[in-house]
């Protein structure tokens, strides 16, 4: 095919769209709808590598879609960071989409039709996330993700599900609208511009004080990157079915947030004027108390999916600490790790849903022994824990070895501190669930138990996601080039 | 060409009474529906031609004014004129295929000839440029509304309609009073003239209480809070079709009459500087954000909630005015545009579930998501833009509001417009899970989507909502020319 690079980014945002059409009017024939569901995923992942090599080539690809209001429209930019935000989506779409298959028919779940669909719009709205050249791209696809989520949440259509539906669409919409986009309509009247520029959009003299309010409002506005008080749609959300929490809740919303909170810092504050604004410690404080206690709450939770829930909020908060930062290191450190917590949070929840629907367990109290029942799945949910937490071989070492020199840099020993004792609450959450899975306490009768492993979908997909957090460990080099190439756009790392 | 300014007025005056000599109800129909389309052909030439050359002043009768009446269209009344006859050719669509189940049919000729009135006196009252004509054009626009409202079936109809017409009656009243003095000072009542001899009598205590009259009546008949309780009523037990049009057309008219008055004939510097109506107008549109609002949210039945919400979206338009900036009043203006297309549409959905069920109460929206989805998803679609979704023109007026007040270093404004927002999230979202999560009721489960007469005209627009808010050029270069041309005559 000979598509320009032009046309590949338009239709990196359009397929998944038009897909609900396909996957609308396949709906009577369950197995060609999850074809159009796979087949669109490869084709826009096959779409999002040729805009990778491209990138890699040195091209700008940019593309003008409309003009609202006069200096604002709708336009993309391909620049390193959000390809790498489209590369996981994009690639992580086509493994949940195949463990969904897996878990909603062994589920029995209803509606198939409308949760495909609505999945398929959601990461059209990533895709316009991610590579979008202003705010208010980024703020419409923003909004598009929140709305198009709210039917995947509230799937179940239960009472609980309302209430997780509401506290999640009331949480989103009114942090967007109240603060959010006030900070654009501010930054727009402050600096008269939208647009991603390296080393940031305010001029040299702008009011400190102005401008560090606005950052807060950034910061709050963006109630997907889950910063306290503003976290608790993300628990709510946890009602949804399995797939939708493991790639919406733990890779694509909760990933656009901390995503646009690095792309604020970067490319609408610039480094270097980040550093010296008043809010900036008060914030980093306030992501790192967010870090602390969501750990700790995270230990209380015998839910798996909620410990899950808990424990994506401290890790994003981990992500939103590097971007604030303000160093190389932090920048480098919190986008790499956008890419480590997504491989190993999809994988503990593609676990957790694999033991609800094999074994009806949600509990972590029941969980004592399972690990002879499932091997597989447990063996791969150690693996993502240790990738999490932050130990080889988890791909998760190199992005917490980047945040601590970063705290280092800037010598937070707080913050460095609490990212350490963090780690280690990582641990005892997280590490319990397979070891007493193996190695319960009271002694059991192995020989009763006979293997029982999830569908083979899912059992494909979570292991496939399981390598993938090795790879990164041993592989990192494309990953961390790429995020390298983010500080290497002429103007972002200029005082460092 | 040049008799377009009257001719939009004649045209459904004549036809009025014409439509009762057409027995057949489709017949009226069709025949009012070409009415209105032609009426809403001339504001779009009446459109291009402010725009290309400039105010257009047409002599009623060839006397000159200010002896004669003159008609004077710039760009703010042929803007306005244009929401209105759009609006009411499109809801007129659906009227045909809502009455059935509403009316019967030997009245349903009444209903087109009062429809045609109502239209004929908005349209006068927009077009004149004479301070009594206005008051004409008030009372024919008015004494139809009340015959149209009292047409519901409900009983209650009636008595929503006689508050309407004792409240109504006030305002037009002290309307007249106020023109009455001003004529007392002036010896005129073109608005131009007046414009002109107001200034040397500003001063006199005769000119206030005008003012004070004006605006207060003109603030009745847009149901500014306080004084809009006349409008739930009037609103939720009219026909569906009556609802819509008034809900598109009617408080419009009049929040332009209030922009008249107070740009036009009295002068910024008068409403402004000398009186303090910019603070009276804040915090007047704001509590009525407020507590519309809030009233939305606990209403049981769907016309009542988008009533309250009208209330306050009119809030939002005398927030826009209160500000007392160019950017501030073509925001409203914007806002009378996009509102009208917003509830137009959720009205006209309305109208669907009313032809279906009979009644619009929230328990009876049980399970519709299912039975009536694209009417539903019209609500859906509609609500998203009260909210002021992005790619609505809901975010266009919230847009350029917020940076209206910014502009004028009004932060908590902005603040609190953006806060009214998130009230609508909460009564919308009442009506959303009611639609989508609820089984739906024993008796409703035959229920079946809306009939494409009332189907089309809702989905028209919906889609508009979406179009002008992707494509601004009309609702916000308009409003921006007519905004600036007002301060350009009055700096």
């Amino acid at each position: 095919m000979n598509l320009s690079l032009e046309t590949l980014l338009q239709l990196s945002i359009a397929l998944p769209f038009f897909a609900v059409i396909a996957i609308v009017a396949t709906g009577r024939k369950p197995n060609l709808r999850e074809g159009v569901s796979i087949g669109t995923g490869l084709l826009l992942f096959y779409c999002v590598v040729m805009l990778y090599n491209g990138l890699k080539q040195g091209a700008d690809i940019q593309v003008q879609w409309l003009e609202i209001i006069p200096g604002l429209g709708i336009n993309f930019r391909i620049e390193p960071l959000g390809m790498l935000f489209a590369l996981i989506a994009s690639f992580l779409w086509i493994i949940t989409t195949v463990y969904a298959i897996g878990y909603m028919r062994k589920h029995n779940e209803v509606k198939q039709t409308r949760f495909y669909s609505f999945f398929a719009i959601a990461i059209s709205a990533v895709m316009g996330v991610a590579f979008a050249a202003d705010l208010f791209t980024l703020f419409i696809f923003y909004e598009v993700l929140t709305l198009s989520t709210y039917p995947l949440v509230t799937h179940a259509g239960t009472d609980k599900a309302k209430a997780g539906g509401r506290v999640y669409l009331g949480i989103l919409l009114s942090t967007s609208i109240l603060f959010f986009l006030m900070a654009i309509i501010s930054t727009w009247m402050v600096a008269g511009s939208l647009a991603f520029t390296a080393g940031g959009v305010f001029a040299g003299d702008v009011n400190l004080v102005l401008a560090g309010a606005i950052l807060m409002l950034f910061v709050f506005g963006i109630g997907k990157a889950a910063i306290m008080p503003f976290h608790r749609w993300l628990p709510a959300a946890m009602v949804a079915p399995t797939p939708v929490s493991a790639l919406l809740h733990a890779v694509a919303v909760v990933k656009a947030g901390v995503f646009s909170i690095m792309k604020v810092c970067v490319f609408i504050f610039g480094i270097d004027l980040l550093a010296i604004l008043p809010s900036t410690q008060f914030l980093l404080y306030l992501a790192g108390i967010t870090v602390l206690l969501s750990s700790l709450i995270a230990m209380r939770q015998d839910n798996l999916k909620a410990r899950l829930a808990y424990s994506t909020i401290s890790q994003l908060g981990y992500i939103t600490i590097g971007a604030l930062l303000a160093t190389s290191a932090g920048v480098i450190g919190g986008s790499m790790h956008i890419a480590m917590h997504a491989f190993g949070k999809i994988t503990l929840f593609f676990c957790a849903g694999a033991i609800l629907v094999t074994a009806g367990k949600s509990k972590i109290s029941e969980m004592q022994g399972l690990g002879w029942q499932m091997p597989v799945t447990m063996i791969a949910f150690f693996i993502a824990s240790l990738s999490i937490i932050g130990v080889p071989p988890g791909g998760g070492t190199w992005s917490k070895w980047f945040l601590l020199m970063g705290t280092m840099e800037t010598q937070q020993w707080a913050l460095m501190v609490i990212l350490m004792i963090s780690s280690l609450l990582n641990i005892a959450y997280l590490l319990p669930i397979p070891l007493r899975g193996f190695f319960p306490k009271d002694s059991i009768d192995r020989s009763a138990i006979t293997v029982n492993e999830a569908p083979l979908p899912s059992l494909m997909a979570l292991s496939l996601t399981t390598v993938a957090c090795v790879v990164l460990f041993v592989y990192p080099q494309p990953l961390y080039e790429l995020v390298q190439a983010i500080l290497n756009t002429p103007g972002v790392a200029n005082g460092q | 060409m040049a008799h377009l300014p009257i001719l939009q007025v004649i045209l459904p005056l004549l036809a009025a009474p014409l439509c009762l000599f057409l027995k057949r109800p489709k017949l009226v129909w069709l025949f009012a529906c070409v009415v209105t389309a032609l009426t809403f052909t001339i504001s779009v030439l009446l459109v291009q031609q402010v725009t290309s050359t400039g105010v257009i002043s047409y002599e009623l009768g060839g006397w000159a004014p200010p002896w004669g009446i003159e008609y004077r269209i710039d760009a703010l009344n042929a803007f306005v004129i244009m929401v209105v006859s759009g609006l009411s050719a499109v809801v007129l669509l659906a009227a045909r295929t809502s009455l059935e189940n509403e009316l019967s049919s030997n009245r349903q000729t009444y209903f087109y000839a009062l429809y045609l009135l109502s239209l004929t006196g908005m349209l006068g009252i927009l077009a004149t440029g004479d301070a009594f004509n206005v008051f004409v054009f008030l009372e024919i626009s008015s004494l139809s509304a009340y015959a149209l409202i009292a047409m519901g079936k409900d009983r209650r109809a009636l008595w929503a309609s006689y508050q309407y017409l004792i409240m109504g009656t006030i305002g037009a009243t002290f309307i007249l009073i106020g023109i009455g003095l001003m004529y007392q000072m002036t010896g005129t009542l073109n608005m131009q003239d007046l414009a002109e001899r107001l200034p040397e009598v500003a001063q006199t205590r005769t000119v206030f209480v005008s003012f004070a009259f004006v605006v207060v009546g003109v603030c009745l008949k847009l149901a500014l809070f306080p004084l809009h309780l006349w409008l739930p009523n009037a609103y939720a037990y009219a026909p569906s079709i009556v609802t819509a049009m008034l809900a598109a057309t009617s408080t419009k008219v009049a929040i332009y009459l209030l922009i008249r008055f107070t740009f036009t004939v009295f002068g910024l510097s008068f409403s402004f500087t000398t009186l303090p109506l910019n603070i009276l107008f804040l915090v007047l549109g704001l509590l009525g954000v407020f507590v519309a609002s809030t009233s939305a949210i606990y209403q049981q039945n769907v016309k009542h909630i988008f009533a309250y919400s009208s209330i306050a979206q009119v809030g939002y338009m005398i927030v826009g005015i209160s500000v007392g900036t160019a950017a501030g009043l073509s925001a409203s203006l914007m806002h009378i545009f996009n509102h009208a297309l917003m509830k137009g549409a959720l009205f006209l959905a309305l109208a669907g579930v009313m032809y279906r069920l009979g009644n619009v109460q929230l328990k009876s929206f049980q399970g519709l998501g299912r039975q009536m989805p694209l009417t539903m998803a019209a609500i859906v679609v509609g609500g998203l833009s009260l909210i002021g979704v992005p790619l609505t023109v809901g975010f266009i007026s919230k847009w350029y509001l917020v940076v209206a007040m910014i502009e004028n270093g009004w932060w908590p404004v902005a603040i609190l417009i953006l806060f009214g927002s998130l009230l609508a999230i909460i009564y919308l979202w009442r009506v959303v899970e009611v639609a989508y999560f609820r089984a739906p009721n024993k008796d409703n489960e035959s229920v079946k989507e809306a009939p494409l007469g009332i189907l089309i005209p809702t989905w028209i627009l919906v889609l508009a909502n979406v179009y002008f808010g992707v494509d601004t050029r009309i609702n916000v270069q308009i409003a921006q020319m007519a905004a600036e041309n007002l301060f350009g005559v009055a700096p």
